[in-house]
Order: structure tokens, then C-alpha cells, then sequence
């Protein structure tokens, strides 16, 4: 579980977050959805110690963020942050296996090799391990990186964003496979998505934010209804249902 | 792969002829039995050589830590500060103990070209991110003013001579056996990138990555840093900078085999070491038995070698 005490975040006079409190939980996959500028990457960053915290506490399973040394958060939690551009010229592989870095230090070990293999199949870039990154597509890219936050094999998995420049077939195929971490290897996730049908359709729990507060939180069915999108997203739009999971008809 | 070993093959004829090049001739056969050659060899034509292979792999290296410091391609020490930095270093402690032991000298040099080139990190940190260019600008702006400081000074305290010596085109004519232990600091300081090669390539992915793995980037950032500072003050304490290594060899091999730091690091130091040294061979063989300044030979071909890799056709 990921404890939210009273988290508050400024930069200089411009309040992002306010007192913002939850529990995230554990074996499951939590979305967090908002208009832009809502909080809800600094939220993430936060939880991710990715920025100093000011104001309130994070505990990871039980582990403060602001204490805790930063190697032993990294074997619990991984991180996709949503700044993948990167100047330097890696190969896909390399990079993938830049994510055992918590679990070797330097000297990885075959067991490492192997979970980079592991990483490099399950998103389907093991034709791609020798190519250099800056002569891959974007969404190719992303699925690099979510690659290797998946080698670092930790408990938790926090993403910014991880379907930026994703295809439709790719952003399932990725929703699909977080799903199966979730379900089939008791795993952790939390990610930012803009697009609400992915939280409807594959998150067990939605974190709803607004203007730096939480303005509503639960299951798909709970959270996703006209009267609480409207107050989050200032417009109005019709709720379906899909295969028994809520489907919000926002385009039309 | 395929470079290193031609590099690797190329170094040795290279450091052959350079031990047989100079003013004085020297006759390879009579080296047993002729105690003038053998001193002509191990006095000046040995240092010299050891010397130029240092200078170039640890200016090379230096080159890619300090890219990877700033996540930006066109930047080398010799052109952000650091090497004006040193050379400041030097003439203040010239200035208030001329008579300190060389440590001394050295340590100033180190410390002040660590304190311009974090100064230059911290100015990069105000930028813009999408700007490329302005990095390199910023720093060019910036060794300029620290230059002018530097300038100023020397003229006011009849050091002109000293700073030109530091500052202008290294050379090597002057390297004699025991002139150029510092070197072997830079060398060190070479090693200890090599050490920490994978913390550094995993600087270049940036700091949200560095932290979420588990490392803190200031502290590797103080590491490159470390690394620049040394090379640098000692480059510039012994024979004076030499430009364009430290950004074109990274980008070459950055070019043919990427950026991970472990595999690379070895064969930028071959290709620096190599570049110099048929640099000061070219030097010394243009108008023998007179000397061109590596620097200068440097500046033609390195200008020249970056215009190919700026206009080279892409691989598909």
C-alpha cells in the first residue's frame, strides 16, 4: 500500500497540490485521471521521491520516501517518468538492462541477463535489442522504456504517461499486459492516463484530481459517472456501459 | 568491435614512429651500445611519446564525461571554462605563494577548474532544456569572460608569458622525462571513469531515471566532475590545452557504437591517444626539423574531421 498523509506541493506562489491524502492499494492497478494541471504527474513524482517532498508524508509499503535510502526504494518501486527524452545513444538492449541496475550495481549476473530477455519478449522489442533508440519510431521508444521499468522488476510500478505515442494496438496490448501483471503476479500499478476509457476499462481503482485536490476516488463504476466527470473535466458528456465496465462517450 | 581493433593496430606503429622521430637522429641498432641514444630515448623521445598517449585518451574521456554531465554533445572542457578555470587557479597561487611545491600548484589548478566548471553546470541548469545550442554558447560566453579575467590579471602582474603557456596551443616539445607526472594523475583520473562508466552513461538518461534507479545523480555528477577538473588542470599544467579531442573523438565513436560507457570508454581513450599522437607526428615531420604545436595541427584536422561527421550521409 502507498500512504498519502496531507501532501502538499508549490512552486513558488502557484499551489499544485493541497493537502492531498489517499491510500493506493496494493495488488491492484490505480489510475490517476485529471485535466491537465491537475497534480497528478507531480503526485506521481512525489510518491517516486523524483521530487523533494515539501509538506505531508509518503510511505511506500510502510517505507517514508523522504527517509528510506534510495537503492532500497528502487528494488520496491520503479519509475517511468514522463521526460524519455534522452541524448544519449544506447541500443534498446542496453538500455533495457540499464533497469537491473538496483539488483546488480554494475556487475549483473546471468540471472540479470535472463530478465532483460524477459523485458525485451514481453513488449515485443527482442527483434529491435540491437537497434540504437534515436533510430526508433516514439511509440517504439515508450515501449523501450516501460520495458525496461518492467526489468527492474520491483512490486510497484509507477507511469507517467506510459501510453504516450502509443498506437490503439500498442496502448492495448500494454494496458493488457499491466493488467495480467497485476492479476497474475500480484503486482502494483499506478499510472497518469488522460484517455478515462483506459482507467475504465483496466483500472481497479481511479484517483480523480482537480486544481491540486482529489476530487473523487474508487472503483471505475463509482468514479466515472456524468455528474463527477463534469465537475472534473468542466464539460458534459454521456456514460455507457461496455462489457460491464463504464465507457465515457467524451467525443461526441 | 571493428574499431577498436584498428585503433588498437594503429597505435603501435604510431608509437614507434614517434619514438624514432625528433631533431636528433636515432639509430634503433645502436641503442645497445650507444649510451647517447639510449638516454636520447628514455629522456625526451619516451616521455614524449607516454606523454602525447595520455594527453589524448584523457582529454578524449574527458570529453565524454563532460558530455554526459550535460547531456549535450558540443561541449568539451576547453571550451565550457574549465581549462581558463585551472589556468586562473595557477596564477592566483603563482601570485600568492610563488614558491609552492608543484602539489600545490596542481591542486589549485584542480580545484579552480572544479569550481568553473560547476559554476558553468550551474549556469546550463537556468536554461531552457529544448535548447541545444545554447549549452555550448553558454559556454563559449562563459570561458571567454573567465579569460579575459585571467588576461587581465597576468597583464597587470607581468604574467603574460605564464598564461600563454597554459592557455595557447599545447604543445610537447618540452616534455623530458620527469616533466610529465602529472600526467599519469590524468591518467588516474581516466581510470576511475572507467570505474564508474555505467553510473555515468546513466547520467545521460537524466536525473528522474538516475533517481528511480536507486542512485543519486549529484553524487555521480561530483564523480564527472572530479574527472574533468583533474584531467583538465593536469593537461593544462603540462603542456598546455590542446583542443578539439575531448569533442570530436567522443562523437565519433559515439556515432559507430553509442553510448554505453563501459564498452566505449576503452576505445575513446585509444582513438584520443591515437589522434593526438599522429597529430604531434605530423607536427614534428611538416617542417623538420623545426616543430609545429600539436595544437595547431589539431585545430586543421579536428576542424576538418567534424565538418565530415556533420556531413557524413546517414546510415539507413
Amino acid at each position: 500500500m502507498i500512504e498519502i498523509e496531507a501532501v502538499s506541493h508549490r512552486i513558488g506562489q502557484v499551489t499544485i497540490l493541497d493537502h492531498v491524502g489517499t491510500r493506493l492499494p496494493r495488488g491492484a492497478m490505480t489510475a490517476l485521471i485529471g485535466p491537465n494541471g491537475a497534480g497528478k504527474s507531480t503526485l506521481l513524482n512525489l510518491v517516486a521521491r523524483l521530487l523533494p517532498l515539501q509538506e505531508g508524508r509518503i510511505a511506500v509499503e510502510g517505507l517514508d520516501v523522504t527517509r528510506t535510502p534510495s537503492r532500497a526504494l528502487a528494488l520496491r518501486m520503479a519509475v517511468l517518468g514522463q521526460d524519455t527524452a534522452i541524448g544519449s545513444r544506447l541500443r534498446v538492449r542496453e538500455l533495457v538492462g540499464f533497469g537491473r541496475w538496483p539488483h546488480h550495481q554494475g556487475r549483473p549476473d546471468p540471472a540479470d541477463a535472463a530478465a532483460v530477455l524477459a523485458a525485451l519478449d514481453a513488449f515485443g522489442l527482442t527483434p529491435l535489442g540491437a537497434r540504437f533508440l534515436d533510430e526508433l519510431s516514439g511509440g517504439q521508444r515508450q515501449r523501450a522504456f516501460v520495458a525496461m521499468t518492467f526489468a527492474q522488476a520491483t512490486d510497484w510500478l509507477l507511469l507517467d504517461e506510459p501510453l504516450n505515442n502509443l498506437d490503439m494496438a500498442h496502448a492495448r496490448a500494454l494496458m493488457a499486459r499491466l493488467h495480467s501483471l497485476v492479476r497474475e503476479e500480484g503486482k502494483s500499478v499506478v499510472l497518469v492516463v488522460h484517455e478515462v476509457n483506459y482507467a475504465a476499462a483496466w483500472a481497479d481503482h481511479i484517483v480523480a484530481l482537480r486544481d491540486g485536490r482529489i476530487v473523487a476516488e474508487g472503483p471505475p463504476a463509482e468514479v466515472l459517472t456524468p455528474a463527477i466527470l463534469c465537475d472534473i473535466y468542466g464539460m458534459e458528456m454521456a456514460v455507457t456501459e461496455h462489457a460491464g465496465r463504464p465507457l465515457v462517450l467524451h467525443h461526441i | 568491435m571493428r574499431v577498436s581493433s584498428w585503433v588498437l593496430l594503429a597505435l603501435a606503429p604510431l608509437s614507434l614512429a614517434s619514438l624514432m622521430t625528433g631533431a636528433a637522429s636515432l639509430d634503433p641498432s645502436s641503442l645497445g651500445a650507444d649510451p647517447r641514444a639510449w638516454m636520447l630515448l628514455m629522456e625526451s623521445r619516451l616521455p614524449r611519446t607516454l606523454a602525447v598517449l595520455l594527453t589524448g585518451a584523457a582529454l578524449a574521456v574527458a570529453g565524454v564525461v563532460m558530455q554526459q554531465l550535460v547531456r549535450n554533445r558540443f561541449v568539451e572542457p576547453g571550451t565550457i571554462g574549465t581549462a581558463e578555470s585551472a589556468a586562473i587557479g595557477l596564477l592566483a597561487i603563482t601570485l600568492i605563494a610563488p614558491a609552492s611545491p608543484v602539489w600545490v600548484k596542481m591542486l589549485a589548478a584542480s580545484l579552480a577548474a572544479m569550481a568553473g566548471t560547476a559554476l558553468f553546470l550551474a549556469l546550463i541548469r537556468r536554461l531552457p532544456p529544448r535548447e541545444v545550442l545554447l549549452v555550448p554558447l553558454v559556454g563559449l560566453i562563459l570561458s571567454g569572460v573567465l579569460q579575459s579575467a585571467a588576461t587581465f590579471v597576468a597583464w597587470q602582474t607581468d604574467l603574460m608569458q605564464y598564461l600563454g603557456i597554459w592557455l595557447m596551443t599545447g604543445e610537447f616539445s618540452g616534455v623530458v622525462a620527469g616533466r610529465y607526472a602529472l600526467l599519469w594523475i590524468a591518467g588516474a583520473a581516466t581510470c576511475l571513469a572507467w570505474v564508474a562508466a555505467d553510473r555515468l552513461a546513466l547520467l545521460g538518461l537524466g536525473e528522474q531515471t538516475v533517481t528511480g534507479l536507486g542512485l543519486n545523480p549529484v553524487a555521480v555528477m561530483r564523480l564527472g566532475l572530479l574527472v574533468v577538473a583533474l584531467v583538465t588542470a593536469m593537461v593544462v599544467v603540462t603542456v598546455g590545452m590542446v583542443p578539439f579531442v575531448g569533442l570530436v573523438v567522443p562523437n565519433v565513436v559515439a556515432r559507430l557504437m553509442g553510448d554505453n560507457l563501459r564498452a566505449t570508454l576503452p576505445v575513446v581513450a585509444a582513438v584520443g591517444a591515437a589522434l593526438v599522437l599522429a597529430c604531434d607526428l605530423l607536427g614534428r615531420l611538416i617542417r623538420y626539423p623545426y616543430e609545429l604545436p600539436v595544437g595547431t595541427v589539431l585545430g586543421v584536422l579536428g576542424s576538418l574531421l567534424f565538418l565530415w561527421l556533420l556531413w557524413r550521409p546517414q546510415r539507413a
